[in-house]
């Protein structure tokens, strides 16, 4: 017969443990049972504040669909378990269930410290730990206009944000003398302090709440033993945490002098039939107030049922978060207890830094470290210290900035098997191998066989650069095929096309592929038939090969609505044209912005929409901008001779030249072009990637720059050109590019690539090294001359007509797409404007 | 019961791409892969983006399961069962769809 296993509070470690049991084989062996308090299952407090930005209680559910039903176990949702009965090992329920236990598991969590302050239980006076909290905070915010933190700790802050992105004036009320005492020393402290004042929170250190009661201008009025008063709408605790030891404390089971459920290293509590995990069980004197320490707790007791001798035998408390923005890290023995402890500082005032390295004696070992304001150092720092591996000659090169190439981090090979590289699963480095060994070869595959970096996210980067190096030690050359359907770079497909005249999709994958293709390789492939022969990207057997943007020529906006972006060449309108532009902006209600890039984008199209609006943008003279697709975007111009006094050449005529000649042409990225006047450069041509700036001696060209996400100078690539030699080096320079980037390698990124760098491109484009440029060149002028506005032909087409339209089969328009209007013009209403509409079609 | 509901002929069907269906007040997408005469229906509504969109983005195969990714966020959604290939805990409604005389049936439950 089965034996029962009773669970009481589904939180993060009671489901934790449930998950880990229903992986083991004595699940079995066990009729499981859970009550949970909550009217829900359980659910991600880590990431509850997320609550705030729209993630529903669902998103945050840490539970799969069908979990329970699944593995047989049942769940008493909003009951609570009241009672315990060890003599007839019973469990007794709010709604006055009886369960009779063989083992029982005490996962109660903990609740809210709220000080006994006199009126701490006024209105408006919450705290923050439920999503039900969560809701009641949202209420009050919406009446209010001033909140306090009682508490300046890691949680106090992460709900001062909260405070702050509800609108409200926020305040932080410590009553320690700085923030984050616990992890942090005087300095690091007042330099997140700094910080966070900054972002325009303000903070009140040493301060003792005596009284809160009815405010002049606010519901509250907190009054501090010093005298000062400070008013609030809404004052949240945050103050620490109380295990939730009630029911284990009636029972007679052994609590902490400072509550808390009293268990051993096999997470037993005093009665060996009844364990205790997560944030109520007191190990060695301690609470664990996080998660990872709860997940190594509830794994113990998995264990300990099937038998193994598994142990807990403490856990880190280290620690790294973003608060405000802020990265703030803890590591072991931050405040230098450890006799004979030596402290490295560096502090960078004008940056606001602070790094702190606390060193054994003979400066060997690396016992903690507190970093405010950087802290990307979080791993390498933490493996030093979990491992004992022994510093460098000068432990403080590991926080002193490093301005040279001089790397100072811990490679992966310098960490031991043993290695804990994920914290909140306790995956180690060996079983990290071992799964690369069997065959995990890219990061969401390990991902999904040892759950590393699937909790808070933050050893990812420790994971990838592990698995970079496994991978590199085992041979496996990183894999460079564009996806499972092709065995082939982007490079080799684009000569196998070439070579073997193939004209679809369809027949590159029956000749050389595999499958039916994906979201990567259609693209890729269309863009290159597109480069090659330059058919109407919409025809029959090239429409699935499109992007999103690319099908319905725009590009989709946050709410599925589309933007609108006519070409624009070098940034030159007659004012009827832009008159047109406003008219249809009008006509259509569309949202109407400047862009980037010297052009007018009109915003919130329907897809049923955008025929007609093309129709009259195309009847007014407009082209497509081809803003959808990775192709040439703008050729920005400065005004140049013709009006500046200080221009040398007519920038705007060669910019306008230079984008009708290579407007349309596809590439594996997008290409962007600016032509400067003089070398004041108000086009900025050095950031782009192709550049051309006037000069005395003729045209210099710049290629390879780059603005974006990683910036990059552009490289003078020839200078003093004339007119011709300029366009045949950028025809060359381009079908190069083309024919052997990457799939969305911009320039810039290819040319660093590329073998032999500049000079070798040089050899290329100039000298012809390759004896390419006359096929360069025919490539490219194919290309011009078979140009056609993409929206012409499409509203020329019925039978392509039909596409843009929400329904087939009905003239309705999606009403999931709502406006509000601001500033006075429309914009996507946002989540919570949406709920007044109740129009979400909810999955079922 | 299921009951059949005639949305559109087939040659309203994009090749190789999506079409949406108003069936019944909900907004079903409906791929189309000619070669196979295959035809697939799911919702049309992205659970990440909380759009109606699924039948803009693009389908394929990876590991072997058919799949739609979303054109907003790029989620792979297999067309068979609509789990979501990147996040176990999504998945999105799944439609019966036949095509009978040239004509896409979409079947609803009666009742439901
Ligand atoms: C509209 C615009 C912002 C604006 O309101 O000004 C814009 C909007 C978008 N940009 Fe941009 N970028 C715009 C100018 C720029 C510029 C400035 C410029 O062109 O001078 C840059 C930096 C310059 C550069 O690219 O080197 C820029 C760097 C990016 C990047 C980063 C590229 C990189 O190499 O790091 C992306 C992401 C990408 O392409 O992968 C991006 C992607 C996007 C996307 C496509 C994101 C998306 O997928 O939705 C946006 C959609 C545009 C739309 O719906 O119409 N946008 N974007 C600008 C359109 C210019 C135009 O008229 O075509
Ligand atoms: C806003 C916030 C941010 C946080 N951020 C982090 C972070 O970044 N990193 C980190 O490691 N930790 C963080 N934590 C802490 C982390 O959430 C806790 O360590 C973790 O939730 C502890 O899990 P638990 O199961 O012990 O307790 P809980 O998750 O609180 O679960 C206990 C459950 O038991 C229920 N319960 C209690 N008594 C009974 C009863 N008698 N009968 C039935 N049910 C009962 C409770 O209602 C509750 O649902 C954060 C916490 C909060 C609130
Ligand atoms: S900067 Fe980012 S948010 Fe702004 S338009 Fe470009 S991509 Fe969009
Ligand atoms: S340490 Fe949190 S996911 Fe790995």
């Amino acid at each position: 017969m089965k034996k029962t296993l009773v669970v009481i509070g589904n939180g993060m470690v009671g489901q934790n443990f449930l998950a880990g049991l229903v992986n083991s084989a004595i699940k079995d062996h066990y009729e499981v049972i859970t009550f949970c308090e909550e009217p829900r299952p359980a659910y991600d407090r880590v990431h509850l504040s997320e609550f705030f930005s729209g993630k529903t209680a669902q998103d945050l559910s840490l539970v799969p669909e069908n979990f329970f039903q699944d593995h047989a176990i049942t769940i008493h949702l909003g009951d609570k378990a009241v009672k315990i009965d060890r003599e007839n090992k019973t469990v007794t329920s709010e709604k006055g269930l009886v369960i009779q236990y063989d083992k029982l598991v005490l996962a109660t969590g903990s609740y809210p410290f709220v000080p006994p302050v006199p009126g701490a239980d006024r209105a408006n006076c919450l705290v923050y730990r439920t999503i039900e909290d969560l809701e009641a905070i949202q209420a009050a915010a919406a009446n209010g206009k001033i909140g306090a933190v009682v508490g300046g700790g890691l949680l106090g802050l992460e709900a001062a944000k909260a405070l702050k992105d509800l609108g409200l004036e926020t305040h932080v009320v410590e009553f320690a003398p700085r923030l984050m005492a616990v992890q942090l020393d005087d300095a690091g402290g007042a330099m997140l302090r700094r910080k966070i004042e900054g972002l325009g929170v303000t903070v009140h250190t040493s301060k003792n709440t005596n009284l809160i009661t009815d405010g002049d201008k606010c519901v509250n009025k907190m009054c501090f033993a010093d005298g000062e008063e400070l008013e609030t709408d809404v004052i949240l605790f945050s103050a620490g945490i109380r295990p939730r030891d009630d029911i284990a404390r009636d029972c007679g089971l052994e609590v902490g002098p400072r509550g808390g459920i009293v268990i051993n290293n096999q997470c037993a509590t005093s009665d060996p039939d009844i364990y205790a995990i997560g944030e109520c069980a007191l190990w060695n004197g301690m609470i664990y107030g996080l998660v990872a320490p709860g997940y190594a707790m509830a794994r113990t007791v998995v264990a300990e049922l099937a038998g193994d001798a598994a142990g807990f035998t403490g856990a880190d408390m280290s620690t790294k978060l973003k608060l405000m923005g802020v990265d703030v890290a803890s590591i072991g023995d931050a405040h230098a207890k450890t006799p004979g402890a030596m402290v490295y500082t560096y502090q960078n005032g004008a940056t606001e830094i602070y790094k702190r390295l606390v060193v054994s004696a003979d400066k060997k070992q690396l016992l903690g470290a507190v970093l405010v304001g950087e802290a990307s150092g979080y791993s390498t720092l933490l493996q030093y210290c979990l491992n004992g591996i022994e510093l460098p000659e000068n432990p403080d090169a590991l926080i002193l900035p490093h301005r040279s190439d001089e790397s100072v981090g811990l490679g992966p090979d310098a960490l031991p098997l043993s290695a804990q590289i994920c914290s909140c699963y306790d995956v180690n480095k060996g079983a990290i191998c071992s799964a690369v060994e069997s065959g995990c070869t890219t990061l969401n595959a390990l991902k999904a066989e040892t759950k590393a970096g699937t909790g808070c996210g933050g050893c990812v980067p420790l994971l990838k650069s592990v698995l970079n190096s496994e991978l590199a030690k085992h041979g496996y050359e990183v894999n460079t095929d564009i996806c499972e359907h092709f065995p082939y770079t982007r490079q080799d497909l684009f000569n196998l096309i070439r070579v073997e005249q193939i004209k679809t999709f369809g027949d590159l994958l029956a000749k050389h592929g595999n499958g039916m293709g994906c979201d990567v390789c259609k693209p890729a492939v269309g863009s290159i038939l597109a480069s090659q022969w330059n058919e109407f990207v919409l025809s029959e057997e090239h429409l699935g090969l499109q992007d999103t943007n690319d099908t319905f020529l725009a590009n989709m906006q946050k709410d599925g609505t589309y933007s609108v972006v006519p070409r624009i060449t070098g940034g030159e309108i007659k004012p009827d044209m832009l008159i047109v532009l406003g008219q249809v902006a009008k006509k259509y209600n569309l949202y109407t912005k400047i862009t980037g890039g010297q052009r007018v984008d009109l915003f919130g199209a329907k897809v049923d929409q955008l025929p007609n609006i093309w129709k009259e943008l195309i009847e007014a003279g407009f082209e497509s901008g081809h803003a959808y697709g990775k192709s040439l975007r703008t050729v920005k111009s400065c005004v140049g001779s013709t009006w500046c006094r200080y221009g040398i050449d007519d920038s705007v005529g060669l910019a306008v030249e230079l984008e009708n000649r290579y407007k349309g042409l596809r590439s594996p990225h997008k290409l962007k072009f600016a032509v400067s006047g003089c070398t004041r450069e108000c086009a900025e041509a050095q950031g782009k990637d192709v550049g051309v700036i006037a000069t005395e001696n003729g045209w210099n060209l710049y290629v390879c720059g780059n603005g974006g996400m990683k910036p990059r100078h552009a490289d003078l690539f020839a200078t003093g050109l004339d007119k011709a030699t300029l366009i045949r080096y950028i025809d060359r320079f381009l079908s190069f590019y083309v024919r052997t980037a990457d799939r969305l390698q911009r320039t810039s990124v290819w040319m660093e690539n590329m073998e032999g760098g500049l000079d070798y491109l040089k050899a290329v484009v100039i000298d012809d090294k390759l004896g390419l440029c006359e096929e360069l060149e025919k490539q490219m002028q194919y290309v011009i001359d078979t140009y056609q506005c993409e929206w012409k032909t499409t509203i020329a087409n019925e039978d392509k007509l039909k596409r843009f339209r929400h329904f087939v089969n009905s003239d309705k328009t999606d009403d999931n797409v709502v406006f509000v209007e601001e500033r006075g013009q429309i914009r996507p209403a946002n989540e919570e404007e949406r709920k007044h509409f109740n129009l979400l079609e909810v999955a079922e | 019961m299921m009951k059949w509901i005639d949305v559109c002929a087939m040659e309203d069907l994009q090749p190789n791409s999506g079409v949406c269906a108003l069936v019944n007040d909900r907004q079903v997408a409906i791929f189309f892969i000619p070669k196979e005469t295959q035809v697939y229906a799911v919702s049309n509504y992205d659970p990440f983006s909380k759009t109606n969109i699924l039948s803009r983005g693009m389908i394929g195969d990876l590991t072997g399961q058919r799949v739609v990714a979303s054109p907003m966020y790029k989620q792979h959604f297999n067309l068979v069962t609509g789990a979501c290939l990147e996040d176990d805990s999504v998945s999105i409604p799944v439609y019966s769809v036949k095509i009978e005389n040239a004509r896409v049936l979409i079947g609803v439950e009666e009742n439901s």
